[in-house]
């Protein structure tokens, strides 16, 4: 440590301090405010809790939250999907550097791109479609994104499809930083590759797997507005709306920003929640000494 | 097939063929599927409007560029790139200023409360930025610096730093302190060791942060579209959502332009994937 003046660290601080207290602490302190006004412009009278009473009477709000809830199936369909490619990468197949270069670029796409291609494709008489015809499955060329039934099942494939890459590439670095003697020692006893799978390998992953199981939940609740917005705008009807599109719809098409609080305030709250589990997980990720 | 690792000699050899034969399977399965959106978009860019409705997965033939010029009339996504690197490069430039100064004293300094505020920032990691956006729009509203690079400089700074301190703290810790005390013996000022020892030792990170925060504010789509509503304020990712529904009728000219759109992240990835793989996995474990 350094031996400095007593301010010396705060000079130092100073900037980035102001830079956290304009973007992040003024406008967590104030969504409390606006949830509880009802704004007109800056600022509008105190009404109490009106706004949240609003949005539990809404049914379009819980219409919000359920999709969200809906999409949280994805969370164990990631998980499952990425260990399963992480591991088979792990064993050095051949050519596996190119196959991780390859699967992490949906990750490097920007979600509008992946949006506006993948809902292209999958329209009524899009390529998905005609590739199935082509196929003979002709009762699977499906009205995936116009059809209120399929349309979030839709848009849930597509976030698995972006976001899978970094699963792969999380666990993949955890394995990758595993003693390769345990696994050696296992083999050597004749354990099988089911049987090292479940009892060497994934033991040793138990960190990072609850570790990518909390961010994906964060994900799932409150990072998907752009997939919604690109590919169906929450439609069709309101089959596809979510809690972030909800808030924008209100704060900004609307111009109710006290209903939009009380929604960012409720998201605020659950991503509280698990930062504690997220911490804690990081923390065992980290004693489990990822290189 | 084989695989690099020795195999123990009682496996019988058959089976580990069907295993290895499956495990191939399934990673060229998943290949395919990754690549699928990617070809369908390159091949349909260079199709005529007939082409792609007589067949939508042959190679085109003939080859036809008229739809990037569709897409590139009007000179609009010239200035939705420009509108984006200069966010992208204010963004990244300023949050890494403030965060490099800031990392330092946490790194290297004593003081009450340090332990706390980090924890804070390591927190703010996870906060969704759709629930500061509201206030953060009234508050450009009043200040007037909605729909300017400055105010939409200024709040991708802000969300970038949390992440920034927390890579550049962990990462000071790591230079050795005989070196910072053999910089204090030569007579180096506090801030003499900040810019001439410890930031260019720490290029990796310095690179890993840049890629990271470029990818971030390039990749975003909801504060764009909120603080910079402004027809010529728009940004790639704002600018090829409209395209994208407005061409949604004339899928080659729509693909021509998404393709365009992610040429330069694509470019870059090709020529730096350790740092895109390095980085993204360091930014959510730790530095």
């Amino acid at each position: 440590m350094l031996r400095t003046h007593r301010l010396t660290p705060f000079l130092y601080l100073a900037p980035a301090l102001a830079l956290l207290l304009f973007v992040f602490a003024y406008p967590l302190f104030a969504i409390f405010d606006f949830s509880l006004r009802r704004i007109r412009g800056a600022t509008g009278p105190f009404i109490g809790p009106e706004n949240y009473r609003q949005i539990f009477k809404d049914d379009v709000f819980r219409e919000a939250v359920s999709h969200n809830a809906q999409l949280l199936l994805a969370v164990p369909i990631l998980v499952a999907i990425s260990l399963l490619l992480a591991v088979l990468l792990y064993e050095r197949a051949r050519g596996w550097q190119i196959y991780r270069n390859i699967l992490f670029v949906p990750y490097i796409l920007a979600v509008p791109v992946v949006g506006v291609v993948l809902s292209n494709m999958l329209q009524r008489n899009g390529v998905t479609n005609a590739l199935l015809r082509a196929a003979g499955l002709d009762f699977l060329a499906l009205d995936w994104i116009g059809s209120a039934r399929r349309a979030l099942w839709t848009v849930m494939g597509v976030i698995i499809w972006r976001e899978m890459g970094f699963g792969i590439v999380l666990f993949l670095a955890r394995l990758l930083s595993l003693n390769e003697e345990i696994q050696d020692a296992a083999k050597i006893d004749g354990a099988g590759w089911w049987q090292r799978l479940l009892y060497v390998t994934l033991p040793q992953m138990r960190g990072i797997v609850e570790f990518y199981t909390v961010v994906s939940i964060i994900t799932m609740l409150a990072w998907v507005f752009s997939y919604v917005y690109v590919m169906t705008r929450g439609g069709p009807g309101n089959a596809t709306q979510i809690m972030e599109l909800y808030i924008y719809n209100f704060a900004f098409r609307n111009s109710l920003p006290g209903i939009a609080s009380a929604v960012a305030v409720i998201l605020f709250v659950i991503t509280l929640a698990l930062i504690v589990p997220l911490f804690r997980f990081r923390a065992r990720t980290e004693m489990e000494d990822l290189g | 097939m084989t695989t690099a690792v020795p195999v123990p000699p009682r496996k019988p050899p058959r089976r580990l063929n069907w295993t290895a034969v499956a495990k191939h399977g399934v990673l060229l399965f998943a290949t395919v599927l990754v690549l699928l959106p990617g070809y369908f978009m390159i091949i349909t860019a260079f199709k005529t409007q007939a082409g792609y409705s007589l067949n939508k997965f042959d190679f085109p033939h003939p080859f036809f560029t008229g739809n990037f010029v569709t897409a590139m009339r009007g000179g609009r996504f010239f200035l939705w790139f420009g509108n984006s690197i200069i966010l992208a490069v204010g963004a990244v430039l300023l949050s890494t200023l403030v965060s490099a100064l800031a990392a330092y004293a946490f790194a290297r300094m004593n003081f009450a409360g340090r332990n706390l505020m980090l924890a804070i920032n390591t927190a703010l990691m996870v906060i969704p930025p759709v629930v500061m956006l509201i206030p953060l729009f009234l508050l450009l509203t009043r200040i007037d610096l909605v729909s300017t690079y400055p105010g939409a400089t200024l709040v991708y700074a802000g969300l970038l730093t949390p992440f920034s301190i927390y890579l550049l703290t962990n990462f000071f810790r790591t230079v050795p302190h005989e070196i910072v005390e053999s910089a204090l013996m030569d007579g180096a000022s506090t801030l003499q060791i900040l810019a001439l020892i410890l930031l260019p030792l720490s290029g990796p990170a310095l690179v890993t942060l840049i890629v990271v925060n470029t990818l971030w504010v390039w990749n975003d789509l909801l504060i764009a579209l909120v603080l910079l509503p402004q027809d010529n304020m728009r940004t790639l990712m704002v600018g090829i959502t409209v395209f994208g529904s407005r061409y949604n009728n004339d899928v080659p000219v729509a693909m021509a332009g998404m393709l365009l759109a992610s040429l330069p992240m694509i470019l870059l990835y090709l020529f730096g994937q350790r740092y895109f793989i390095r980085g993204l996995v360091a930014g959510a474990l730790k530095g």
